[in-house]
């Protein structure tokens, strides 16, 4: 099974981890990014992705980890769908021999994903207002402000 | 359909860069669909790349998002603004991501 994935249903860490660990790793990483409220009050969440890119995107992203840092195992999952805050958005897990290239693979899954893997996010507010999260701002006000555009830093 | 004799008339018509009308897919995601009211459509254009056809469907959709803040794919590989298109080639307009 591919090591990068969707997922249209809560997801269930257990049966990750499970398939990650082998008794050859002496290391297991992983991470859970939420989301949360940063200016108006979140009440749900939106995740859309173009799959059929995502996924290529995406396992293209786990090759160079394993290669970059020698890492024997890693998965990712990332949630679309309807979902609250606090349900895991994304999940990163990366398990070797030496911890050092565990957390350092388990960054470098997250940082990329949320970078190159075409999935975007709606927020639904609130006060009823609702905004595609990095493209209202785009649209209105495209060079005043800061926002993370590492986006088109990759090609 | 055209003979080859219609194709190379029509090629002396235009200009290199433009193409003879023919069939492409769009498929849309995010706020882009969302503006577009449509998850996809197929569309007759001369458009040579997708720089060309996201002009003409901005203008037909109304975007909010220009190009800069885009990037592109075609038939689902990242693809460069001035790719040359072919009947029958699927593009995707990305708008900015927000995964994670």
């Amino acid at each position: 099974m591919s090591s990068f994935r969707f997922s249209h249903e809560p997801i269930d860490i257990a049966p990750l981890r499970d398939e990650l660990l082998d008794t050859h790793c002496g290391g297991y990483t992983s991470f859970e990014g939420c989301d949360h409220n940063e200016g108006q009050q979140v009440l749900h969440l939106e995740y859309e992705a173009f799959e059929a890119l995502g996924l290529t995107e995406g396992e293209k992203i786990m090759a160079e980890a394993r290669e970059r840092f020698g890492v024997t195992r890693a998965l990712c999952v990332h949630r679309l769908g309807d979902l609250g805050l606090k349900e895991i958005a994304v999940w990163v897990g990366v398990a070797t021999a030496h911890r050092d290239e565990a957390f350092k693979a388990c960054r470098y899954i997250i940082d990329e994903v949320k970078h190159r893997v075409p999935i975007w996010k709606k927020e639904h507010y609130v006060s009823g207002d609702s905004g595609w999260v990095n493209c209202e701002r785009c649209a209105v006000h495209a060079h005043d402000h800061d926002h993370d555009h590492a986006h088109h830093d990759h090609g | 359909m055209n003979t080859p004799a219609d194709l190379a008339a029509v090629g002396a018509m235009t200009q290199a860069t433009s193409q003879a009308p023919r069939e492409l897919r769009v498929q849309y995601f995010a706020l882009l669909r969302e503006q577009a009211g449509r998850r996809d459509e197929t569309v007759v254009t001369s458009a040579a790349t997708p720089r060309e056809l996201f002009t003409e469907l901005a203008a037909r959709h109304h975007f909010t998002l220009g190009a800069e803040h885009l990037k592109v794919a075609v038939n689902t590989e990242f693809a460069d603004w001035s790719r040359p298109l072919t009947a029958g080639d699927t593009v995707v307009f990305i708008p900015p991501v927000a995964g994670g």
